[in-house]
């Protein structure tokens, strides 16, 4: 096995690694910085520095790899936020779908009701997971819905009220406003909720996912993250510059389309695929 | 979120010599901000490398004059490669669609933007170019898909190729092909389902529609804040499917879209579009001065 003094030079490729998984340069240097420490001028394998760096990374994001946590409190509104396209009602027809097989009663809120079909392609989720959905017409008020939606979630005693909401970006201040209202709006019949704000992320977003992050929490008290379409290529390194910053929990990861495609966030799993050692 | 490239800069070349011409050191120093600046933007690395490669080659011992900084001087040549980059041949906005009716094929990855800008285009070319378009859908995938675009056509007064269940994407683009002849459609415009570019399957399947219609256009949707994988993705897809043109969406958001140098760099196609909203006239022609101003952060 051919080795390598671990230099600068070496620390400059692993760094280019890290961000090419879209760390950014601030956390790869550091990563990087950590990994060297005590090891340079050692002379090591390709495949030795690989797991090395995965174990750094792994050190990181163990603390935040936590599962949506369940309480219990009826109903356990959780609401998902997210920029366009990222995900969020796949990702709610799919964790729909793993309540149900825990046995959970769920009731699921048709938030969007700006963008063409989402009420509809929502409804298909709801068929798949075997969960009800609440709609309101095309055009109407998010946050109503959302006060219906808790109303008739606590009448039915149902377990857990996921609300879906209209993709928007963070710097549209006019729609952080409206999704501001819709958690007004909740907490008027339950003070304590939502008690799951989940942001929704895109793995082949890049930087403006720091961004993202920042904004949503600030509005609408993000708890978790899930990241979706890790099935790509892309590596979804922005996690760790978000751990480190803000340390929220990640949930889960979508790998795929099917109502099967969540995973748990596993720390080693995410480490090795980003650092290039999985199927190796 | 991030520093300009032009606050980078100030800070380094203070330290700096002010002589008269840019020296190597001076450059090479100037050119570490200008790849954290790319790379903060989202460039994806190889291009960015290659970008600064260039650059390096044009600043070193370009002239500073009296009335600007050094500083200043390499953001300048920075900002003007950068453009010479962006800048593709030909006006961005003119779509190719003579020869009535003319297939355009929309494609690119899992909720960038395709069916929205599908629409968004379709408007356009009726209402700027008269053209009597025809939208139809082959996402047999996503639910709804198809109800979609049926409502986004509704919006916007252009027909969809009326839905049936149970047709193969090439189906139904032979179907819409069919009806765009014998309705008189100048255009027809094939949305497609999102697809990753390593699924060689549905990657085959976008590659047997092309074949099914012969697309005078096939536009790339891609997310404007997509970060590194930007790169893979447009060779990916200009290699199995072919690729005419890129269209951005999602710049009204804050993201510095370098994304877009990405694209440029590594398929040398040009970019037409740029989306800035959700609504269905919040598409704009591209304009490289204002992604390279922006990227940089001006
Ligand atoms: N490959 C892959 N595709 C996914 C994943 N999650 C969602 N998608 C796809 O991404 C696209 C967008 O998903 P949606 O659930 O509609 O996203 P959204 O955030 O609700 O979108 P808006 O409501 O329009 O903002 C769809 O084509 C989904 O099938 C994933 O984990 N992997
Ligand atoms: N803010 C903003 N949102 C956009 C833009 N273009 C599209 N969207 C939104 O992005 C989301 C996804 O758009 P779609 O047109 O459904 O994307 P798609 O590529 O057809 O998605 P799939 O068919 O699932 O692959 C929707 O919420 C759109 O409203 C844009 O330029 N800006
Ligand atoms: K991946
Ligand atoms: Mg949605
Ligand atoms: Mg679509």
């Amino acid at each position: 096995v051919p080795r390598r003094v671990l230099d600068d030079e070496m620390l400059e490729d692993l760094e280019d690694l890290l961000i090419s998984a879209d760390m950014g340069t601030t956390t790869a240097a550091r990563v990087a910085a950590n990994l060297a420490e005590g090891r340079m001028g050692r002379r090591m394998s390709v495949r030795e520095i690989k797991e090395a760096l995965a174990a750094e990374i792994a050190r990181i994001m163990e603390p935040v790899a936590r599962p949506l946590p369940i309480y219990p409190t009826r109903p356990q509104v959780v609401l998902v936020v997210g920029v366009n396209g990222s995900g969020k009602t796949t990702t709610i027809g799919k964790l729909a779908s793993q309540f149900r097989a825990a046995g959970k009663s769920v009731v699921i809120a048709a938030g969007d009701t700006f963008r063409a079909a989402a009420v509809e392609q929502l409804q298909v989720w709801g068929e798949r997971a075997g969960v009800p959905v609440l709609t309101a017409p095309e055009g109407s008020d998010p946050a109503s819905l959302a006060f219906d939606a808790m109303g008739r979630a606590q009448a039915d005693g149902a377990d857990l009220l996921m609300i879906d909401t209209a993709g928007r970006l963070q710097n549209r201040a006019d729609l952080m406003e409206e999704l501001a209202k819709i958690v007004r709006v909740i907490r008027k019949k339950d003070p304590d909720a939502p008690h799951n704000t989940l942001l929704v992320l895109d793995a082949t977003t890049g930087q403006n996912a720091v961004g993202q992050v920042e904004i949503f929490q600030r509005i609408s008290d993000v708890s978790g993250l899930v990241m979706t379409k890790l099935d790509g290529t892309a590596k979804g390194g922005v996690l760790v510059a978000l751990a480190d910053r803000f340390g929220l929990p990640i949930h889960a990861i979508g790998v795929g389309e099917q109502i099967d495609d969540l995973s748990p966030f596993d720390p080693e799993e995410f480490a090795a695929a980003l650092v290039g050692l999985d199927g190796e | 979120m991030f520093e300009s490239l032009s606050d980078r800069l100030g800070g380094v070349f203070d330290r700096l010599t002010k002589a008269g011409a840019l020296s190597a050191d001076d450059v090479k120093t100037a050119l570490r901000e200008v790849r954290v600046a790319l790379l903060e933007a989202d460039v994806s690395l190889p291009v960015a490398r290659s970008f600064v490669k260039a650059v390096e080659a044009k600043a070193t011992g370009a002239a500073v004059t009296k009335s600007v900084t050094p500083g200043q001087q390499v953001v300048k040549i920075v900002h003007d490669e950068l453009i010479a980059v962006l800048t593709g041949e030909g006006d961005p906005g003119r779509l190719k669609i003579d020869n009535p009716p003319a297939p355009i094929l929309m494609v690119g990855l899992q909720g960038g933007g395709k069916t929205t800008t599908t629409a968004k285009i379709a408007k356009r070319l009726k209402e700027r170019e008269g053209k009597k378009v025809l939208m139809a859908s082959l996402d047999t995938n996503r639910p709804a898909a198809m109800e979609q675009l049926a409502i986004l056509g509704s919006q916007i007064g252009v027909d969809t190729l009326p839905i049936v269940k149970g047709e193969d994407p090439v189906q139904i683009a032979k179907r819409a092909r069919t009806q765009a002849s014998l309705g008189g459609y100048d255009v027809y415009m094939l949305d497609t389902a999102g697809r990753l570019h390593i699924d060689q399957e549905l990657i085959a399947q976008a590659a047997a529609v092309r074949d099914a219609v012969n697309p005078r256009e096939t536009l790339l949707v891609v997310d404007g804040l997509t970060g590194q994988v930007a790169v893979e993705v447009a060779q990916e897809f200009d290699e199995r499917i072919g690729v005419s043109g890129v269209v951005l969406t999602r710049m009204d958001g804050d993201g510095r879209g370098g994304a877009a140098l990405s694209m440029r760099q590594v398929t040398g196609k040009p970019i037409r579009f740029v989306a800035t909203g959700e609504k269905v006239d919040a598409l704009e022609t591209f304009e490289p001065e204002r992604i390279a101003g922006r990227i940089l952060g001006m």
